[in-house]
């Protein structure tokens, strides 16, 4: 049990994921989360403006379920498969980078000013993670996939497409962490 | 009642994505700026036992639970589509620290400000469809 408090490795959880996949290929689907957001979007209604939007959204609600599931396992580990002290423990060099764009060091999961209640009270952050988001759900589609569709199915699938995507989410990332950070933190 | 299946596997996934700490706004920084080995050591293992496995899947004709084959989709090559849409997305990875499925997650774990994250992806995924036929594909 002690085991499964602590932090889990990368190696146990890499081959956890690999798990997930192959468990969703069993079970006849394929593993790509950012699915749920076209669907999501054609259950408010967005068939009306896209043809993108105009499918069957019946096919995809196992999808949804997992969004769910995901959801869950998220409360589940964070109320009853972690100690009361337990903080991320990121490595010296990213706690000084981040010191220095005036975060404090991890003392939760995430840092609550960003993501927690207070961080609903100021605009600039809920513009931050409005702008995020918009980004995510955007680039996702357009891209075809996110991590788990691409990076982890596409690559295991050997998919030019999937490494060229991957590509860019490095591309864009390293842009947002070294260049606009500074600017906007 | 056949969807239970699909309910465990996010819970499952939802924890290991917690557990891993790849839900985590602090990793993702530290992968971006190549300070640890703990995100690529995840995706490059996952991926080192997903290439073997789908290749062994092809091979033997693997079928799924109910007896029919498993497929695998092939992506047609584009260069604007993933590279610029894979920018957009890195670009949101990076800003908001989490990917769709650690999205959900963090709602899961209490990190409220993921709830507005998750409503403007949303809106982001509207706004490709709408503009969908005027991007370069």
């Amino acid at each position: 049990m002690d085991l499964i408090l602590q932090p889990w490795p990368w190696y146990v959880s890499g081959a956890l994921i690999a798990f997930v996949m192959w468990l969703l290929l069993y079970f006849g689907k394929s593993f790509g989360f950012s699915n749920n957001l076209r669907t999501l979007c054609t259950m408010c209604g967005a068939d009306k403006f896209a043809p993108f939007f105009q499918f069957n959204w019946k096919t995809q609600s196992w999808n949804l379920f997992f969004l769910v599931g995901a959801g869950l396992g998220g409360y589940i580990a964070t109320n009853f498969l972690t100690t009361p002290d337990y903080v991320v423990a990121i490595s010296e060099a990213t706690i000084d980078d981040l010191g220095a764009l005036g975060f404090a060091a991890p003392t939760a999961y995430a840092p609550a000013s960003q993501f927690g209640m207070e961080a609903l009270s100021s605009w600039q952050n809920i513009l931050i993670l409005a702008l995020g988001g918009f980004m995510v759900g955007f680039g996702a589609r357009y891209a075809g996939g996110c991590t788990s569709g691409h990076a982890i199915s596409g690559i295991s699938d050997l998919q030019p497409a999937s490494l060229l995507a991957v590509v860019g989410f490095f591309i864009g990332g390293l842009a947002m962490t070294h260049l606009i950070f500074p600017l906007i933190y | 009642m056949k969807q239970i299946k699909f309910l465990l596997a996010g819970t499952l996934f939802g924890i290991i994505m917690f557990k891993s700490e790849a839900a985590s706004w602090y990793r993702i920084q530290e992968m971006f700026r190549f300070q640890d080995f703990h995100m690529y050591g995840i995706i490059g293992l996952a991926v080192a036992i997903g290439v073997p496995m789908v290749w062994f899947m092809k091979k033997n004709n693997a079928k799924d639970f109910s007896g029919a084959p498993i497929v695998f989709n092939p992506k047609a090559w584009s260069i604007p589509r993933y590279l610029f849409g894979g920018i957009i997305f890195g670009l949101g990875w990076a800003l908001s620290g989490a990917c769709p499925g650690p999205i959900v997650v963090n709602i899961g774990a209490g990190f409220v400000g993921y709830i507005i994250v998750l409503i403007a992806a949303l809106f982001g995924t509207f706004l490709y469809g709408v503009l969908r036929d005027k991007l370069p594909h």
